[in-house]
């Protein structure tokens, strides 16, 4: 990543609006699809003014019909537009299953590659933010077993923008989840410019050598402040920032793994089928005798939802003191 | 049931002249040849699938006349094999399908009947029914948005896919946007073994038109020159800035779904045979040699013609290999792709 002199401090939203912004600027292809994009600039005001910019043919205030968002941004796209498409809420993405799945990951192998699918599909995803049932479920685990599709997490501003704008220039279809709570919580450095990074690359956000541990989204941030606090008990923690769920970094997992001997993963959504269930079985195919402790899995607990009072999100969350109790039982093992 | 006679279609010849007359009819014979040789390969063993349109041979002939090649662009399904050779696919392609060579449009990956090809502006397909009507309304929106006038897409689908939900949000789509789209019906009155009755409440399927405000046009699709001036008039219409039309071309399902289906399980022979007067091969040439467009002797002669050209192709791509196994593992994504394992 070819990193800039100057950079901006923004939040995830701003990253995100501004690597939309520029992405329209630059390219006549790039239109923006969904609910409520155009005069309301998105429920997050992600798209806020981009309908006055560009216009309403670009920015495209769509039919309450998710599984049509996705299907008619994929006509667009295999007839050479870029367009990004918009679930407002990624509770919202099940009547688009069949289109992402059945579809756009099959678009480029159906047709031997005389037809290919360059779509970006984002959405907000994750809890914490009293949600209730249908505005704070994780969704990467039922899209994740899909050969043909790329999805990607990313949770920190600057890895927003170079993974936005790789998903952009991808000619294949990516999945972009943007975790909600991180979305003016989070803030961070952006070096200004255009660059990418690459899909499929993890990042060590916090190196260590006595246990690895692998997440992503909201609870990224959460693993740091839990191994910065570590590290005062003399703890040395690697917290790996997945970033790209699909395609997976191996290599930088099985590195940290074989350096630290154990492994701790750590995600939101539940564990059954979850993200960590591929990780583990992975790691223990590829590491099994460089371990020196059992793999554990901190997930969210396998419940249908977290529900909209105080007490039911709470315990569906997992708060820093729990990941941080969860290390240090790990390196004491 | 007592068979009516075999109708003679009304001769209105809506611009048409003999060439393109003969041109309609040659397509019809060629489209039922080489729907009888995938169920003849599929009975001898040879494929494992056909799935046959005869039936339909009107609409494709009539529909494929009236596409602009080198500017539209056509969205079919499964039951379009007519309509993609009548717009200039090889029929050649049609039996490297049904035998999954190399040399498929696929690469021997998809199902027989699912073709597509970019030069000829024909978008690829999966089965899954209704799931491409909402492809086709993007590719509108992707020539309004281009100001690309002169273009536009026909999008075609069966009387069962108009009960998704997938279709009903690609209509509505594409009528707020006054896309330029042509979405056309075939009819058949069957889907596999549910009868339209079962499928909706409504007398004909453009009654579904109005409630998204774009019109309706209802054409018997038994007749080529009046499908092909209906379908003409919705892509002019469409090309020139008038928005999207549903047009619905009604005809009968002659054979059984597929080969892998057995319509006696759900209909009559004496049914079928009562329908026998929707069959518009016959009717077509019929037509035409009592109008002097061409003699009884021609028409011998154009049969002739299409067997030879389709027991030729037949040979060709049978003698043709299979893809290589590695194959399983190409266009997942744009170059080089490790599968996990």
């Amino acid at each position: 990543m070819a990193v800039a002199a100057e950079s901006t401090v923004m939040n995830n939203v701003e990253a995100v609006r501004s690597t939309l912004h520029e992405a329209l600027r630059t390219d006549d292809r790039v239109v923006i699809l969904g609910e409520d994009v155009g005069a309301r600039g998105n429920v997050f005001l992600i798209t806020k003014g981009f309908i006055e910019e560009f216009g309403e043919e670009r920015i495209i205030d769509t039919p309450l019909a998710e599984a049509s968002i996705v299907g008619v941004a994929i006509g667009m796209a295999m007839e050479g537009l870029r367009p990004i498409a918009e679930i407002q809420f990624a509770d919202f993405i099940y009547p688009a299953f069949n289109q992402i799945v059945g579809e756009a990951a099959k678009t480029r192998y159906r047709s031997n590659g005389d037809y290919t699918c360059p779509l970006v599909i984002r959405t907000p995803y994750g809890g914490g933010v009293r949600g209730a049932l249908s505005h704070s479920v994780s969704i990467e685990a039922l899209f994740y077993h899909v050969p043909g599709l790329k999805i990607v997490a990313p949770s920190f501003p600057a890895d927003i923008k170079g993974l936005l704008n790789a998903a952009i220039d991808d000619p294949d279809p990516v999945l972009f989840l943007e975790h909600k709570k991180t979305y003016r919580l989070v803030k961070g450095e952006v070096p200004a410019g255009h660059y990418t990074i690459p899909i499929g690359k993890a990042d060590i956000k916090h190196p260590g050598d006595a246990l690895t541990v692998v997440s992503y989204g909201l609870y990224v941030h959460q693993a740091i402040d839990a191994a910065k606090r570590l590290a005062s008990e003399g703890m040395s923690i690697e917290v790996i920032d997945l970033r790209s769920i699909r395609p997976m970094d191996r290599t930088t997992i099985l590195a940290s793994v074989r350096k630290t001997r154990k492994l701790l993963i750590i995600h939101e959504d539940n564990k059954f089928g979850g993200i960590g269930a591929e990780i583990s079985a992975m790691v223990v195919e590829e590491a099994f005798f460089d371990l020196d402790a059992p793999i554990r899995r901190l997930c969210g607990p396998d419940v249908p939802a977290m529900g909209y009072a105080a007490t039911l999100e709470e315990e569906f969350m997992i708060s820093t003191e729990r990941m941080a109790e969860a290390m240090r039982d790990m390196v004491r093992f | 049931m007592t068979a009516k006679a075999i109708s003679v279609p009304t001769f209105e010849r809506h611009g048409l002249d003999d060439e393109r007359l003969r041109w309609m009819l040659r397509n019809m014979l060629l489209q039922r040849t080489l729907d009888n040789r995938g169920f003849q390969l599929n009975r001898q063993g040879k494929i494992p699938f056909a799935t046959g349109s005869e039936g339909h041979e009107g609409i494709h002939a009539g529909a494929a006349l009236a596409f602009e090649r080198g500017r539209d662009i056509l969205v079919p399904y499964y039951r379009d094999m007519g309509l993609c050779v009548g717009i200039g696919m090889d029929p050649l392609q049609v039996l490297l399908s049904m035998f999954a060579r190399a040399d498929d449009v696929s690469g021997g990956r998809q199902f027989p009947n699912h073709y597509s090809g970019h030069a000829l502006g024909l978008m690829s397909i999966s089965s899954i029914i209704a799931a491409h009507c909402s492809h086709a309304v993007g590719a509108a929106y992707a020539m309004k948005l281009r100001r690309e006038s002169g273009r536009a897409v026909l999008c075609t689908f069966g009387d069962g896919a108009t009960s998704s939900g997938e279709w009903h949000e690609a209509i509505n789509f594409a009528a707020v946007h006054r896309l330029p789209i042509v979405f056309l019906c075939e009819n058949n009155e069957w889907a596999i073994s549910t009868p339209r009755s079962k499928q909706m409440a409504c007398e004909r399927i453009v009654d579904k038109a109005e409630g998204y405000g774009l019109p309706g046009v209802h054409v018997d699709g038994v007749d080529p020159i009046a499908t092909y001036a209906v379908v003409r008039d919705a892509l002019e219409r469409a090309r020139t800035g008038g928005g999207p039309t549903l047009v619905e071309a009604t005809c009968y399902r002659f054979l059984s779904h597929t080969t892998d289906d057995d319509d006696r399980t759900y209909r009559t022979r004496d049914e079928i045979e009562a329908h026998r007067f929707q069959d518009p091969v016959p009717a077509f040439e019929r037509l035409l040699v009592e109008r002097g467009v061409l003699t009884s002797d021609d028409v011998s002669q154009i049969k002739k013609d299409v067997l030879a050209q389709v027991n030729d192709v037949t040979d060709r791509a049978e003698a043709l290999p299979y893809p290589a196994a590695s194959e399983l593992y190409t266009h997942v994504h744009a170059g080089a792709y490790e599968p996990w394992q």
